[in-house]
This record gives C-alpha cells, structure tokens and sequence, in this order.
C-alpha cells in the first residue's frame, strides 16, 4: 500500500510542513544548493545511462549504420530512409501484426484470469486463501529464465509430461509431439507461459483492491437479490474501473516489449512464427548488422508504447487523486 | 450452504496445481535419478532422492565464476542505485525546492522505461567506449535499470517517518547529516533492506543485456545466460537442467520468502517484473 501513499503526495506536495522551528530563515537559504547537489548524481547518471542511449538510438536509426560503421564509425545522414525501408517492407507489416495479435490474446487472457483468481480470493476462507496467495506467490518469485527452461522441459517432445498427459488422455498423435517444431503450438506455448508469469501480480493488486470496496454494499444489494453476475458488474467493477485500469495498462506494456522469453525460447522462430517488434528489431541489429534498421524499429516500438504509457500515467494520477 | 463451498474448494487447488506443478516439476525432475527422468512413464511424486544432477550443475564448468559474476553485478548495481537513491529520495521527501515536481515526474517515468528497445545503442555504446565484455558495464546499467523504483520506494519509507523526529533533533543541535544518521537512517534500515531486496532480484534474473554485451569473454557471463543455453552445457540431460534451474532461482525464493508480506501488499506496483 505504501506504493499509494507515496504518489499521493505527488498530487499534493505538503508533506514536509511543520511548525515553523526557530532558524527558520538561515535554513531556508542554505536548502537553496542543497536539493540541487543531492539530485545530481541520479540526474547524471540517467542523463548518461538512459537519456543518451534513447537519442543515440534516435540518431542511428537516422544513418547509415552499418558494420562497416559500427567498426569505422563515420555514419552518415540519411534522413528518414529507415523509416522509409522498415515501413515498406511487408515483414515488418507483418510482424506489427502479430505483435498485436500476441498483446491482445495474451493481456485478454490475463485480465480474466486474474480477476476470477481475485474474486476467488476473497470468496475463498482464511486459511484456503492463504494457501492460494502462497501459490500464486511461488509462481511470482520464478525467475524468467528458470520459466523458460521448465516449460521447455515440460514441453519436451519425448519425455515431456504434457506430451505423456495428453496421450493418456487419448490424445495419440501428441506421442513425441515436437512443441517448438511448429510456429503455432510454440506461439501458444509463449502465451501459456507469460500468462503463468503474470496473472499472479495482477491478481494478488486486483485482490487487494477489492478489499477495499466496504462489505455493506455487497449486503445490501444481496438483500436486494442481485446474483454474482450483477453485483460484479454493478459493484466490484465500477468501484475498481480505476484499478482495472492501471493493471490493463501495465499488462499491455509488458506483454508488448516482452523480449526475454520469446528470445529465450523461440529466438523469434521457427521460421518468424514468434517474431515479435523488440524481438524484430534486435534480429535485424544483430544477425544482419542493420543497427540503422533496428534502431528505426526499435523507435517505432517506442513510439506505439508511448501511446499505452500516456494512458497508464493519466490513471494512475487520476488514481492517485482520488484516494 | 456447505455444498456450495465444493466449487470454490475445487477451483482454489486447481489455481494452486497450476501455479505450483512447473515449479514443482522443476524441483522434482532435478531430484530424480536419470532412469526415473527417462522413464517411458512420469512419476509424480518424490520416489528415490538423488543428489547426482546438483553435482553435475555445480561441476559444470565455470558455474561458479558465473555465480560469482551474477552476485557481483546484481549487488553492485544495487548498491549503487541504493547509495544515490537515498540522496534523491531524501531531497524530495525532505525539501522543497523549485522543479521538484518535475523530479518526481521525471523518475516515475524513467520507471517505465523500455528497456528491451535501448539493447541497440547501449550495445553500439557500449563498443564505441570500450566497456563490451566488461562486467562493469552490466553494474550500470542495472544501476539504471533499479534506480528509479529505488527513488520512488525510498521516498515512501522518508515521507512515513515523522519530521518532528528530525526537527527535534536539530533543535538539540544535531547537525542535518547528525539527524539523518542516527535519527532516520535506523528507522529507514527496514525500508533500505527490501527495496535493495526487490532491487537485487531484477539484477538478478535480468537477461537481455547480460546476453548482449558478453560475447566474447565466456568466463564474464552471468547465470541467466549461462542457464538459457543449457543445451549447449548440458545437452538433453534434463536433470541437470532443472538441478540448475532450481541452484538459480533458490536465492531469488529466499528473498520472497524474507520479504513475505511486503510482497502482497503492492508496494512494487509497476516495478518488479523481468
């Protein structure tokens, strides 16, 4: 909760007034320089580590910036011609596309998991609900790349448990099923794998914030013979829009640049099966050695997230206003 | 009204198999000896214990360097995000000073940064300065990549200590950094300690950076690297895979386990997450 608490005061900056102590005065001037000095060091190293990277990528996917480039330096100018080539290929079209496709089932599916788990949860009792959260819990703390590994093993063609699970469940051509041979059952292995990873965070906020809606509306509209459906929709949901809100936009923004499983599975394929934009635009900088053409990507990546980001920021302050 | 329960108590365990069963397929292959694991039929739970694949794993070549490595750069980028964090979180939380609102503003959008899309330049960057296959170079970025959830969880735990404290403590003539040091500093220990904590677990389990600008000194890869190319380490032999697997994610459960509550609470809206 103290995530809360800490941005409300972004709102309303009064948090350090007290009764007004004796040297007042001599203190005020000498918080002059003080503030300043104490940033620096954050502000610099942003300015090295995160703003120079963001506008030195801006500015190769301006060039021509090739290996020969990367070796000599010397790049020069091209203008928007990147741009130009990225947009113009059918590839890249393409891999919007699936990119879209990927955000959409994956965010859909996590949105209703994780709400039917919250509302699970706080229908469950004390010690079944614990049990659940330690669980969900478990799954949260799993390393990515430990993920990646076990699916892969639970997915295995030969002596995979799914395969196994499925055969005995009379499903006989699953026998030495190969996953990862086939862009469609990989595709779906990656969505079954981040939806894993990320219902338990969006769960267990979703949870939380339920317990916040007070108990008595619930009575009183039972009393009045609203069923589950109705008091979801004509309660738990308006009273939370916020909340759903902010965790739908996380969820979309993480789901997006997801690169790490994707690169760790599938590396994008087989074929570009799961060739995703961030998974696209580091293939084209590093197999091909287009950084010009990868870093146009990779801005064009920026640009789309930009968009979900301005809708995340405006809930979340809206959020932070209102409690 | 008991029979209505039935439903609720069979969707709990089935939300609890599901987030448990790879986990504990993980733990379980890693401790099945390898004519269980090649076995025409899986055995589901626990028959005969044995220790042979955490053997394989830790005498796999360098997987203790990589160990070594890992621990280096995580706790140095936290570290390090944690020392300059505690002297922006304290001027924000503590002062007031012109463009302080555009501070904060600035940091909780440095927190959202896409780092998957800045891999390019920081690689190009990176070779043009001469820092690729340096370790240190992989403690700055995870320095960048913590510090703006440090700030902001830093200046949570400043803004829930009292100022009264502090202002009493400089009436009785304690200097600022006096008041800070022995006035807040111990009441902000248990809010340093899980901040770094959740710090440390992103250091830990990053991967996308560690894979691109290691490439040619082998000895200076991290874990998470290491473990995604378990094939070429470890071929098919999967008990060693999961036996790795479970040595990797043991510290990262640890500190779950240290933080506990905290966890649930939501106090790492946003920021703890790959």
């Amino acid at each position: 909760m103290s995530a809360t608490s800490v941005s409300s005061d972004l709102v309303r900056p009064t948090a350090t007034q007290g009764p007004p102590p004796p040297q007042r005065p001599r203190r005020r001037r000498r918080v002059s320089i003080w503030p300043y000095l104490l940033i620096a060091p954050t502000v610099l190293g942003s300015a090295y580590l995160l703003l120079y990277p963001l506008v030195r990528n801006l500015i190769i996917s301006v060039q021509h910036f090739r290996l020969g480039e990367l070796i000599r330096g010397g790049a020069v100018f091209v203008g928007l011609d990147n741009y130009r080539e990225a947009l113009a290929d059918p590839v890249f079209w393409a891999v919007v596309r699936r990119t879209l496709l990927f955000t959409v089932v994956n965010v859909v599916l996590i949105m209703v998991l994780s709400t039917l788990v919250a509302l699970l949860l706080s229908a469950l009792g004390k010690w079944l609900r614990l049990l659940v959260m330690g669980c969900l819990v478990l799954t949260w703390a799993t390393p990515i790349i430990a993920a990646t590994t076990v699916f892969q093993w639970l997915f295995q063609s030969r002596l995979g448990v799914v395969n196994w699970v499925l055969v005995q469940l009379g499903f006989g051509q699953f026998q030495d099923y190969t996953w990862f041979a086939d862009g469609g059952s990989t595709f779906g292995i990656l969505v079954a794998l981040i939806v894993w990873q990320s219902v338990p965070f969006a769960a267990l906020s979703l949870y939380s914030a339920m317990t916040t809606v007070p108990s008595e509306l619930y009575e009183s509209a039972k009393i009045d013979g609203a069923g589950a459906w109705r008091l979801f929709t004509s309660i738990t949901f308006p009273i939370l829009r916020p909340m759903f809100g902010l965790i739908l936009s996380l969820e979309v923004i993480w789901v997006f640049k997801s690169f790490v499983q994707i690169w760790a599975i599938s590396q994008g394929g087989p074929g570009d099966a799961t060739t995703t934009l961030p998974v696209y635009a580091f293939q084209i900088a590093q197999s091909l050695n287009k950084y010009d053409l990868g870093a146009a990507v990779s801005m064009i990546t920026v640009l789309l997230l930009v968009v979900v980001l301005l809708a995340y920021f405006r809930q979340m302050f809206k959020q932070e206003a209102e409690l | 009204m008991r029979w209505r329960r039935i439903p609720l108590t069979f969707s709990a365990l089935v939300v609890c198999v599901v987030a448990v069963f790879p986990v504990y397929w993980m733990v379980l292959t890693a401790f099945k000896p390898t004519k269980d694991i090649q076995a025409p039929t899986p055995t589901f739970w626990p028959t005969t214990v044995s220790f042979d694949h955490f053997a394989t794993a830790v005498q796999a070549s360098g997987f203790w360097l990589f160990w070594r490595n890992s621990l280096v750069v995580s706790l140095g980028g936290v570290l390090l995000a944690l020392a300059v964090a505690l002297l922006a979180a304290f001027a924000v939380a503590r002062m007031r000073w012109k463009g302080r609102r555009a501070f904060i503003l600035m940091v909780f959008v440095a927190q959202m940064t896409p780092w998957e899309a800045l891999l390019i330049p920081m690689y190009v960057i990176a070779r043009d300065t001469d820092m690729l296959d340096k370790l240190s170079m992989l403690t700055l970025i995870y320095f960048m990549i913590t510090l703006p959830f440090t700030i902001v969880t830093l200046r949570g735990f400043l803004g829930a200590i009292p100022v009264d404290l502090e202002e009493a403590a400089l009436v009785d003539g304690c200097t600022r950094f006096q008041a800070f040091r022995r006035i807040v500093f111990p009441l902000l220990a248990p809010g340093l300690m899980s901040t770094s904590l959740f710090g440390f677990i992103t250091a830990w389990n990053e991967f996308a950076f560690a894979n691109l600008l290691i490439i040619k000194n082998r000895d200076d890869r991290t874990l998470p690297v290491w473990l995604s190319s378990f094939s070429n380490t470890f071929g098919t032999d999967w008990g060693a895979t999961m036996a790795a697997s479970t040595l990797f994610m043991v510290p990262v459960l640890l500190v779950f386990l240290a933080l506990q509550g905290r966890v649930t609470s939501g106090i790492t809206a946003g920021a703890v997450k790959g």
